[in-house]
């Protein structure tokens, strides 16, 4: 009957209209409406006066801004390397046949499956001079220990590298696991034949092949970094004073506690520009290689 | 036809002493495996003991002891009054998380599907956005968001803080069910639909039923995710319904005086437990949610 | 060219034992195949001679030398494996010079001997490309390649045409037989392929359970079979077997079918085996048979007969119209047919 087949027509489309609504009014109306708002003189209420590229200017100029950037791209470096090496590693170990291996991914996942704040706050407490494990060392009896980064104005932020390393190495491990499960057992075999040594095999040969593995990774952790804000709020509050601000900490606190909500968004932008540079050519990359599969994405 | 110089006898290969050699069951290099295994297993089981044992410990001990020492006159008060502290916020949580977790699954299951067997016109671009909108830091989006939901007067209640997890959980959700969906064979899409079946029809009686391993996924990857939110349930959740991990910061961040530890890590523990619970009882599911999130993605 | 001497070879994983108390001496030159069925130990048995399987009792002696416990690079072999395994992110040109250069091989000999190997297999053509942009016989050479560059005394294959199609199958076995002319090295191929193992072998070793059932060359194996396994493994359709006995004046009969042998040595309960290709249609035949089905392969026609109850298959090489249900006379060769002990399998 033409009316069923009318609706049965359109259903596809109806259904999807959550999904549409989502990404047109949620993500690219409130991504349009921020760099919009980044153009106004906005304060504690959206403006209309517009005012050219002055946030940006004025956000460029603020020391606390610029010091966030500088924070996250130290943290950002010693972050991705560390967890990248560290799940490595731990992935490559494990995968030797070892016994225990469930019990070994349970310990090095778990971290995962808490909260930043919970991590935060756990680190915080380790990390604390005098009581954490700096008074442990001491008692324990070594006497000049000192580990106390954490009320350092240059050490800070890898306290919080530390922490967030903790938890998202992990992670990077299973996906590295994940990656190693799925390369030629044979391939190892012909690798011993040819006398390569087992270090050489990993970073000549197998590294080269989990290329789509490492891409993803990297992308996620990338991702990650330029989010950070909650195990900063849990863990130093952005202090001692202003030593561990990040870029979303700043936005944050723009938008809610300092009015500033034309500032905020040009830091918002501004954030957002690192992640489309880094996900376009990955958008691009995924699609050619499905194109190049015969169009199975 | 012989292309082949006259074999001149073959050179021998490098060295080749025959040197009876290691068993295979302990090498030094095998303990090393262990040895490196078993020593970052304690570093990120360091925290979580750290944590359990503070919790146990009266103040005193705290302020004396070393931080690794087993409790001496261990106490259930710290516990006591960290559930005084954070109950409120727990059960917040689970108001928030029920439906936070069953509609997004629904969204994600109904566009999973309608992307992978329909192929409306403009979906999967639609769908790309959406992807890409999960890398997006959402401080790009929050403010339009708060202002849409103030406009409607439903900012800072239960109701916001749901859409907006709906509205970002929805590009994780959806891409697990579509790369499950994908692996379904088309044959039996096609073959439903000669049967009679419509769009409605065959997700409902067809689809869904099918679906339950990756909805087993989809709830704890979504659970887990809801239930560590910060910055959602800081935002949009109002005064009465702050989630746990907005408490236990507020808590234990926020007080001034003396700060007591050990009620701190029981708080912390206490909003860790649940998606901390999942994690250890569901085990090879959450391996398999982030393997298919992550690497498909 | 080395040989390969096998004592006393015992390999157990876990409870297993798959490999028990295995004497094989390969000689220098040889074309050697292990054929059985899956499980029958092969391919374990290769991998020890390869040293990627560690052995639980016995030697191993490679060229002269023991080999027991030496690494796989220092045993003098190179390997082909059924998967190729060839390093995807290197060209094939670097894949076949990395194991000479992890050796230490100087870079003007690396270079003389990848030129040489690449022409030989007909792959100096693709020397820069990637291992995903070959075909599946290209890769196949490139691997190889990848282990006569290294000059071995030994090459050891496993299943290397098992990935193949039928007709590329066909090929590369010709041209592996080809490259054996040509280099005359000693070369143990593993496979459960009796039609490769035919063609290509100088010896085949028939293997099951871990044991040796029987060695010899093509003919020894397929006209003389030492026991009802290998009589029934070589051979397609397989040899038709016959159970009944054998009397005093050295006649065997079954039933109705009866056939003079001349094999008072054997009287007793016997299995019978005949290649189906001699049995023969014949109208002044000795035996009774009704077709029960044919099967017309091209240049002969498989033809299976219903005796008293019994199902044999015979070949006949001229295209005379045989119909379902005809009957027919036959004979069987009484010159070329084995005998079997019925309880142990073993040929009498």
């Amino acid at each position: 009957m033409p009316a069923q087949r009318l609706h049965s027509r359109f259903s596809p489309h109806l259904a999807l209209l959550p999904m549409a609504l989502t990404v047109l009014v949620a993500y690219i109306g409130g991504a349009l409406w921020t760099l919009r708002t980044s153009f106004t003189a906005s304060r504690t209420f959206p403006s209309d006066t517009y005012i050219g590229v002055a946030q940006y200017v004025r956000l460029f100029d603020n020391e606390r801004w610029l010091l966030s950037l500088h924070n996250l791209a130290v943290y950002g470096a010693a972050f991705i390397v560390a967890c990248m090496v560290i799940g490595f590693v731990l992935a490559v170990f494990i995968d030797q046949n070892v016994k225990g291996e469930g019990v070994l991914r349970t310990v090095f996942l778990y971290p995962y499956a808490m909260s930043f704040i919970a991590t935060g706050l756990v680190w915080q407490w380790l990390l604390a001079p005098g009581s954490g494990i700096e008074g442990a060392m001491r008692q324990l009896g070594f006497e000049g220990f000192s580990f106390d980064w954490i009320v350092h104005q240059d050490l800070v932020i890898y306290t919080v590298v530390i922490a967030t390393t903790w938890q998202a190495s992990g992670l990077v491990m299973a996906l590295m696991l994940a990656g190693l499960r799925g390369i030629d057992p044979e391939i190892y075999k012909a690798a011993r034949l040819d006398g390569v040594p087992a270090w050489r095999v990993y970073l000549q040969i197998v590294l080269p092949m989990l290329g789509p593995t490492v891409a993803t990774v990297f992308l996620l952790l990338t991702t990650s970094v330029v989010k950070l804000f909650d195990a900063v709020v849990a863990m130093t509050q952005g202090g001692p004073g202003i030593a561990s601000e990040v870029p979303a900490k700043f936005i944050m606190d723009h938008l809610f506690l300092r009015s500033n909500i034309g500032l905020a968004s040009s830091g918002a932008v501004t954030l957002l520009l690192p992640v489309l540079a880094l996900l376009a050519p990955y958008a691009y990359a995924r699609s050619r290689r499905a194109r190049l599969n015969g169009g199975r994405a | 036809m012989n292309r082949l110089q006259a074999a001149a006898p073959p050179m021998p290969i490098a060295h080749a002493p025959a040197a009876a050699r290691r068993k295979r069951h302990l090498t030094p290099a095998r303990i090393g495996v262990y040895a490196f295994l078993i020593s970052a297993a304690l570093f990120f089981l360091l925290p979580l003991y750290v944590m359990i044992n503070t919790s146990f410990k009266p103040m005193q001990e705290i302020r004396m002891g070393n931080v690794f020492a087993l409790p001496v006159a261990a106490t259930l008060d710290p516990w006591r009054d960290a559930w005084g502290a954070v109950s409120h916020g727990f059960w917040n949580s689970v108001a928030i998380a029920v439906p936070s977790t069953v509609i997004p699954i629904l969204l994600g299951a109904i566009n999973g599907y309608a992307l992978s067997f329909w192929r409306p016109r403009g979906a999967n671009l639609l769908f790309g956005v959406l992807l890409a909108g999960a890398f997006i830091p959402v401080q790009v989006m929050i403010y339009p968001l708060v202002w849409m939901m103030a406009h409607a007067g439903v900012f800072g209640s239960l109701p916001a803080i749901v859409v907006v997890h709906v509205i970002f959980g929805m590009p994780l959700m959806t891409l697990l069910f579509r790369n499950y969906y994908a692996s379904v064979p088309h044959e039996l899409f096609q073959a439903a639909r000669i049967d009679g079946g419509g769009f409605w029809r065959i997700f409902l009686q067809v689809m869904l039923p099918m679906s339950l391993p990756i909805v087993v996924v989809a709830a704890i990857m979504q659970v887990t995710g809801v239930w560590n939110d910060y910055i959602l349930g800081l935002v949009f959740a109002g005064r009465e319904n702050l989630p746990m991990t907005v408490q236990l910061n507020n808590v234990i961040n926020t007080t001034t005086g003396t700060r007591l530890y050990n009620v701190n890590m029981a708080a912390t523990i206490l909003t860790a437990a649940v998606p901390l619970a999942i994690y250890f009882i569901s085990g090879r599911w959450f391996v398999r949610g982030i393997a298919a999130g992550a690497v498909k993605g | 060219m080395s040989n390969v001497h096998l004592r006393k070879l015992c390999i157990t994983r876990g409870n297993n034992e798959i490999i028990r108390d295995l004497d094989l001496q390969i000689d220098p030159g040889e074309f050697l195949v292990l054929l059985g069925p899956s499980g029958c130990g092969k391919s374990t048995l290769l991998h020890s001679i390869a040293g990627l399987i560690d052995l639980s009792g016995g030697a191993i002696e490679i060229g002269g030398r023991d080999m027991s416990h030496a690494d796989p690079s220092e045993r003098g072999i190179g390997m082909v494996f059924q998967s190729y395994a060839l390093y995807p992110t290197m060209s094939v040109e670097q894949n076949m010079s990395f194991g000479l250069k992890i050796a230490g091989t100087p870079k003007a000999e690396v270079q003389r001997r990848v030129r040489r190997t690449a022409e030989m297999l007909q792959l100096d053509a693709l020397l820069e490309r990637k291992p995903a942009q070959l075909s599946g016989g290209q890769r196949q050479r490139v691997a190889i390649g990848r282990a006569l560059v290294r000059e071995a005394g030994v090459y050891l294959f496993d299943e290397p045409l098992s990935n193949l199609d039928a007709k590329l199958r066909a090929e590369l076995r010709r041209e592996l037989k080809m490259l054996h002319q040509t280099l005359g090295s000693t070369m143990i191929y593993v496979t459960h392929d009796q039609a490769e193992a035919m063609t290509l072998a100088t010896r085949i070793v028939v293997m099951q359970g871990g044991r040796i059932q029987q060695i010899g060359t093509p003919a020894d194996v397929y006209d003389t079979p030492a026991n009802r396994f290998v009589a029934g493994f070589l051979g397609s359709p397989s040899m038709n077997f016959i159970e009944g006995s054998v009397d005093a004046q050295g006649s065997f009969g079954a039933g109705a079918i009866t056939l003079p042998l001349g094999r008072a040595d054997a009287v007793g309960a016997v299995t019978l085996a005949a290649r189906p290709e001699h049995l023969h249609v014949d109208d002044n035949g000795p035996l009774d048979a009704r077709v029960t089905l044919v099967e017309p392969m091209g240049n002969h026609q498989v033809v299976w007969l219903d005796c008293a109850g019994q199902q044999l298959s015979c070949i006949v090489h001229d295209a005379r119209p045989l119909a379902t249900s005809q009957a027919v006379r036959f004979g069987i060769d009484a010159g070329r047919v084995s005998l079997f002990d019925p309880a142990s399998g073993k040929r009498v």
